[in-house]
């Protein structure tokens, strides 16, 4: 789900392009793995494989089609730090050149798909990818990551003020809900068509190895996307939270940097600013949360 | 797949792609977070890029087709704001995303896109990304012809189209992607020994960037500054 | 005499998955040639051609112009053996025309003020320089495939090996590839299905078999001995 410009409150796709620019960049060095930029053709190749796979539809019932979205697949084939780059750089083509998605926007699409859409689609194979629970883990994987993505956009929304009855609400997620089952399926399909073709293009996960801390990262993303959503629909809520982890008091100055003066001379709602405020805290804490899990991989890998 | 219109260069785009992306930035902004007076503003930052459309000697039917792109993401968000009783918001909602898309469209008509992400690095996007970008965007449309021609095989064997959808199934696009997956990851081999048979050490160089002339400067200033005070103007004379 | 420009003695190379796809090659091209390669898919040119920059690596001798083909001499090398691969998507990858010429000026070190016109002298020297600004994606396969030629041409090599030219060209295209390949006087190995094509452009040929090479001769000698042309004798197929 690509947000588009003019749907996101500024203090959102602000806070969102503070956390996902890092984030991305971080991906971008571990990816290189080193090696400079050797695995440049390999990643650019297999972003243009994702865009194109878009193509190939898949027969849902009643008529329908629907189509990979590939950042469970990616993780799984290429690992997150690249499946993180890659997506990347599909968001942000897709973007500018075909206007699917804002350009203040790209932050939150990146955190939204690139970031979290791909440790969603990752960490479950990380977690029972090496053993007899692992078609569940890449379904899992496929599963999440489309559902993590689409809760985050739709809270996102609901943050910046797009007021929703609860049977639309409830309609979405089920449409969200259904898509993500569909992502499952055919990253399982695809994965599985894979490893009989070529077992060297599936990378076993290591296993054992960080699991606590993998299980942490999972968490981490539940809490992201369940979070959000509930955070957005009780604005009162984050704000509580906020004040309680003492983010909410430092927000209000970072609020109060010189472009604050005119945001908030254009948001005369006080209940936006709160909600900024708190976003803000947890956008941060889920940075750290991502950032940390990285960290501590790298160490652990 | 966008096939940018075939004419003649205009003013923009001899323009360097950072002056054109900072204005684009600014733009942005001013539409997102317009508030009070929100019809005036709207319409002056529209007639705004009409008139920048008609200077560049962009066709403007086309422009306007091309942001419709969005329209059918904001219909679906306008109907909601309208159920839950607040029609304006739905409204200036699909407005602001109009805009926002004909502006960044006017952009990437008049800048091609390995330009416009050379853009990107001076404002500090990292270059290993925007490299894996430049790829993506070389090889989107030979590997999409590859997949087109995987799809129109699989219709030629199943008859017609609704008949292929039943009779391709779900294993057989599932193993149809995991082909392609392997023929991508071979053409990514192939093209990483090419590189290395031309010398490739492990950076890519490039050749120089376009200089900023005081041409862009001059352009990256008028274009900041108009939609802001448009908007003032809006603002104040509504 | 003269050291031959490429030297190979009983070239032998295995793939990972036990393939072994060279059996012994012994090979020489002297400055000058130009040397057509036949064979059947699977008989080991393409692994061959891929061993004389480095880029594979086997047991036995190969020496390019007087220097072992190993890691410390694979920069050198690399300059003087310039290899078109067969489908130029994968060897054109850089957003325009120009930057993709100027690609292995670069990766010598070459200032980009002066790469830049080295690569325009090149597209020149293949009939390509209007299309310096544009992306490869535009091009038709002929040109892809003179654009990768410049690319080549611009390292000012002494050895052209070409993988299958002739793919995806058509008849005209094919034409325009022979005159400018007859117009260089770089040595020339030319892996090729197209007879025409070799008779227009090579002097002599080898023929691979599993692995091997059969035997070598003059072109026509070649096709002769091993039936290598699809034209056959009228009664054939004749239709009843």
């Amino acid at each position: 789900m690509h947000i588009p410009d003019g749907f996101l409150a500024a203090p959102v796709w602000a806070a969102l392009d503070g956390v996902a620019l890092p984030a991305v960049a971080l991906a971008a060095r571990r990816a290189q793995r080193g090696m400079e930029d050797a695995r440049i053709p390999l990643l650019g190749v297999m972003g243009a494989f994702v865009f194109a796979a878009q193509m190939i539809n898949f027969p849902v019932g009643i008529g329908t089609t629907g189509h990979l979205v590939g950042a469970a697949l990616l993780a799984c084939t290429l690992g997150p730090a690249s499946a993180t780059v890659v997506m990347s750089a599909i968001i942000a083509i897709q973007a500018l050149v075909f206007q699917d998605g804002g350009i203040l926007a790209l932050g939150a699409n990146l955190f939204n798909m690139a970031v979290m859409g791909v440790l969603a689609g990752y960490l479950p194979y990380r977690l029972w990818g090496g053993g007899r629970l692992r078609r569940f883990a890449i379904f899992a994987g496929g599963f999440l990551s489309v559902l993590a993505s689409a809760s985050l956009a739709l809270g996102e929304l609901l943050l910046s003020g797009v007021r929703m009855p609860v049977s639309v609400l409830s309609l979405s997620m089920t449409v969200f809900a259904v898509s993500a089952l569909l992502e499952g399926a055919i990253t399982l399909a695809v994965m599985q068509a894979l490893e009989t073709m070529q077992p060297d293009f599936v990378r076993r996960p290591a296993g054992g190895r960080g699991l606590a801390l993998a299980a942490a990262g999972a968490a981490a993303v539940l809490l992201a996307a369940v979070g959000v959503l509930f955070a957005s629909t009780a604005p009162d809520g984050i704000y509580r939270l906020a004040q309680l982890t003492g983010i909410g008091g430092r927000a209000g100055t970072l609020f109060s940097t010189p472009l604050s003066g005119y945001e908030i001379a254009a948001f005369g709602s006080p209940w936006l600013r709160k909600a900024g405020a708190g976003l803000i805290g947890l956008a941060a804490i889920f940075a750290a949360c991502t950032v940390f899990g990285r960290l501590a991989a790298k160490r652990s890998a | 797949m966008l096939e940018l219109p075939v004419r003649q260069p205009g003013p923009l785009d001899r323009r360097d792609a950072r002056s054109k992306l900072a204005a684009l930035l600014v733009f942005l902004v001013v539409i997102s977070t317009a508030r009070s007076a929100f019809p005036e503003t709207a319409a002056a930052l529209a007639l705004l890029l009409a008139a920048a459309c008609v200077w560049a000697r962009l066709p403007l039917a086309a422009a306007l087709r091309r942001a419709a792109v969005v329209v059918p993401f904001t219909l679906f968000f306008v109907l909601v704001c309208w159920m839950a009783g607040e029609p304006g918001r739905g409204l200036a909602l699909a407005v602001k995303s109009y805009l926002s898309c004909l502006a960044v469209w006017l952009v990437i008509a008049t800048t091609p896109l390995p330009a416009l992400l050379r853009g990107f690095e001076s404002f500090g996007a990292p270059r290993f990304l925007l490299m894996v970008a430049q790829f993506v965007y070389r090889y989107l449309f030979v590997i999409s012809e590859e997949a087109r021609q995987m799809a129109q095989a699989a219709l030629a064997r199943g008859g017609t189209a609704r008949a292929a959808f039943r009779l391709l199934g779900f294993r057989a696009a599932a193993g149809a992607l995991a082909v392609l997956f392997a023929r991508s990851y071979g053409r990514a081999g192939e093209v990483h020994r090419a590189m290395l048979a031309r010398g490739f050490r492990g950076r890519l160089r490039c050749l120089d960037a376009p200089r900023f002339r005081p041409a862009d400067a001059a352009f990256l200033a008028a274009a900041s500054l108009v939609p802001v005070l448009a908007r003032l103007a809006a603002e104040r004379l509504a | 005499m003269a050291a031959a420009l490429v030297e190979v003695r009983g070239l032998r190379f295995r793939y990972p998955d036990g393939t072994q796809a060279l059996n012994g090659i012994d090979f020489s091209l002297e400055a000058g040639e130009s040397v057509a390669l036949f064979g059947a898919n699977g008989s080991g040119k393409t692994t061959f051609v891929m061993h004389l920059n480095g880029l594979l690596a086997g047991e036995g001798s190969i020496n390019v112009c007087g220097l072992a083909v190993e890691s410390g001499n694979l920069e050198t090398i690399r300059g003087k053996v310039g290899l078109v691969f067969q489908d130029a998507d994968s060897q054109l990858f850089m957003p325009t025309v120009l930057e993709d010429v100027a690609f292995g000026l670069l990766n010598r070190g070459m200032e980009p003020a002066k790469a830049a016109d080295r690569a325009r002298s090149a597209l020149q020297a293949v009939g390509m320089s209007a299309a310096a600004d544009r992306a490869p994606y535009h091009l038709s396969a002929g040109e892809k495939k003179r654009v990768a030629l410049a690319g080549i041409l611009a390292m000012d090599p002494e050895i052209l090996v070409l993988d299958e030219p002739t793919t995806f060209l058509d008849p005209p295209g094919q034409r325009t590839l022979a005159d400018l390949l007859r117009g260089l006087s770089q040595a020339k190995m030319v892996i090729t299905h197209n007879v025409r094509f070799a008779q227009a452009v090579c002097d002599r040929a080898v023929f691979f078999e599993r692995g091997k090479i059969a035997a070598h001769g003059p072109v026509e000698e070649m096709i002769a001995r091993f039936d290598w042309d699809f034209v056959t004798e009228p009664t054939k197929f004749a239709r009843r």
